[in-house]
């Protein structure tokens, strides 16, 4: 898509806001939607009805919240570290943003056709981490403290699952680029990497459970990650108040939240790149069959947002089932059930991978 | 190892439990009531705003007495002997102007107490409960009938009939005392 906008235009600067501003569109209508959803769901969950008021079904909920949160003083408190404090949220929302960079939204909407992109979104995510502790230590306070210190141990535990589990695709693939592990899932559904990828083999039937299986260890690991419930100790309204952004207030706590909701689909998109065939139609494109080419590009891109929003929906759907875990509980199921299954599963796929 | 396994089972099935639990859930109606839309059904003998049918009321000030926190005031003025009030609708003889019947409900506490002394029912409660106000004084309620001008106009005339008694009195006296030492003459 650079390219494209390159050739359009002929300017490096204006080329690369251009491809900016479709993962930036998404974020926000991810955020606006999502806040929404999670409203609504929530409420139908809880045999409740949800916003109903604002505009047709509470549609614009969010935005009467947004108008208010511009709205709001940049109440601050005397004892803070303020640059820290003014960076942090910008910093967490860039390592969230930045990983869009190399998602593949469809053949023709990517960002940046990084061979590496798997590895750079791992790497790119981790300034969140920065980002956090940054918050949490400049908030100079207790609760922001603690929260942070809970995140990035918890972000920092949960990323190794999700590397083995991504380096068992990798060595399925072959590859570390995302478009290209979706341009392996294309056709029709059984050929997604979670019914044991393209090739028709007797290796295909074999990798089925352990693909499952890695599929379950990385939403769960990346769930975590996201700061999601039932991994939302950082953030526990119940113990620590708002955790890492007790102290923020108004658009830089709308930074935070915008980061979190930027994350959920990150993430949604990674493991639907994995596993769910990326940007690939489960039933073949319509453009083909009527041959219409350039309508395939739309499809794709709407399968892929599909996908998206059904694992936002599920990460909604858990958030209302399962109460929070104790930091210790948090730990044992990364280190002691996470990461040996996540080890085996590599094993036992790298052997299956040699048939 | 038999046991890890066995957790690893039990995490994976109680997770899927609970989710079919809140997925039934995202489906059942649910259970809120739009309250300024939709209204629950009050109880029959629900105790809410105090209302008086000033028709039926003889001003005898019994609900002012029974009333624990003195939130009724009432004032009355005795009517003359040739001004005719009316009847009560179960029929007693009204003989007071009510010029004042004020009640203050910010301070009502809802016990009904001044609702059985009531010898013509006329005090009562009603199902009205939306009657917030931003000015505590828009929470004393006046039921009086007569406007400010009639009731000076009623004590007024009272007075004066007093005063007329008052002096005929003086004057049958003052004959009497006249009549007396003619007696003993």
């Amino acid at each position: 898509m650079y390219q494209y906008f390159y050739e359009l235009t002929n300017s490096t600067i204006l080329s690369t806001i251009f491809v900016a501003v479709f993962p930036l569109v998404n974020v926000l209508l991810v955020a606006l939607l999502g806040v929404y959803l999670e409203r609504k769901v929530s409420a139908r969950i809880q045999d409740r009805i949800g916003p109903n008021r604002v505009g047709p079904f509470g549609l614009f909920q969010t935005v009467a919240d947004f108008i208010k949160m511009m709205q709001k003083e940049d109440a601050v408190s005397n004892e803070i570290d303020s640059r820290l404090y003014n960076i942090a949220p910008v910093l967490v929302f860039t390592g969230s943003f930045a990983a869009y960079a190399a998602i593949p939204f469809s053949s023709k909407l990517i960002g940046s056709e990084v061979e590496i992109g798997l590895f750079y979104i791992l790497a790119i995510s981790s300034i969140v981490v920065g980002g956090i502790l940054m918050a949490g230590w400049a908030s100079n306070n207790k609760y922001s403290l603690l929260g942070a210190m809970r995140s990035v141990a918890q972000i920092i535990s949960y990323e190794i699952p999700t590397a083995i589990v991504v380096l068992s695709i990798v060595m399925l693939t072959g590859t570390l680029s995302l478009d290209i592990i979706s341009q392996q899932q294309t056709a029709y559904f059984w050929n997604w990497n979670i019914f044991g990828g393209a090739e028709f083999e007797i290796a295909k039937f074999l990798l089925i459970p352990f693909m499952v299986i890695g599929f379950l260890i990385i939403f769960i690991s990346t769930l975590a990650e996201v700061n999601r419930t039932p991994f939302d100790i950082p953030e526990a309204e119940s113990e620590l108040v708002a955790g890492y952004f007790t102290e923020y207030c108004g658009m830089k706590w709308a930074m935070f939240m915008l980061s979190e909701y930027g994350n959920m689909f990150a993430v949604s998109a990674i493991v639907s790149i994995l596993f769910f065939g990326g940007y690939q139609s489960p039933f073949g494109y319509l453009g083909n069959s009527i041959g219409l080419e350039w309508l395939i590009p739309f499809e794709q891109a709407f399968w892929f947002l599909f996908k998206g929003w059904i694992f936002i929906l599920i990460q909604m759907w858990l958030r209302w089932t399962l109460p929070r875990l104790r930091v210790d509980q948090l730990m044992s199921l990364c280190w002691k059930y996470l990461i040996p299954y996540a080890i085996l599963n590599l094993i036992v796929i790298g052997i299956i991978s040699l048939i | 190892m038999r046991e890890y396994l066995q957790n690893t089972w039990l995490g994976i099935y109680t997770v899927l439990v609970g989710m079919k639990v809140t997925f039934k859930h995202l489906f059942t109606p649910s259970v809120t009531i739009q309250y300024p839309e939709v209204k629950v059904p009050l109880p029959e003998r629900v105790r809410n705003r105090l209302y008086v049918n000033m028709d039926d009321c003889i001003g005898c000030d019994q609900c002012s007495r029974a009333c624990p926190v003195s939130c009724i005031e009432i004032e009355t003025v005795k009517s003359l002997p040739t001004e005719d009030l009316g009847l009560t609708s179960n029929g007693k003889k009204k003989a007071l102007w009510v010029t004042k019947f004020d009640i203050d409900i910010a301070k009502c506490c809802f016990c009904q107490l001044c609702v059985f002394p009531c010898p013509t029912d006329c005090i009562y409660m009603t199902n009205v409960y939306e009657y917030s106000e931003f000015e505590r004084d828009n929470l004393i309620y006046k039921f009086a009938t007569l406007t400010s001008e009639e009731a000076v106009e009623k004590k007024a005339n009272l007075e004066k009939f007093n005063a007329e008694k008052e002096a005929q009195k003086a004057a049958a006296a003052k004959a009497k005392e006249e009549q007396k030492p003619a007696d003993k003459e």
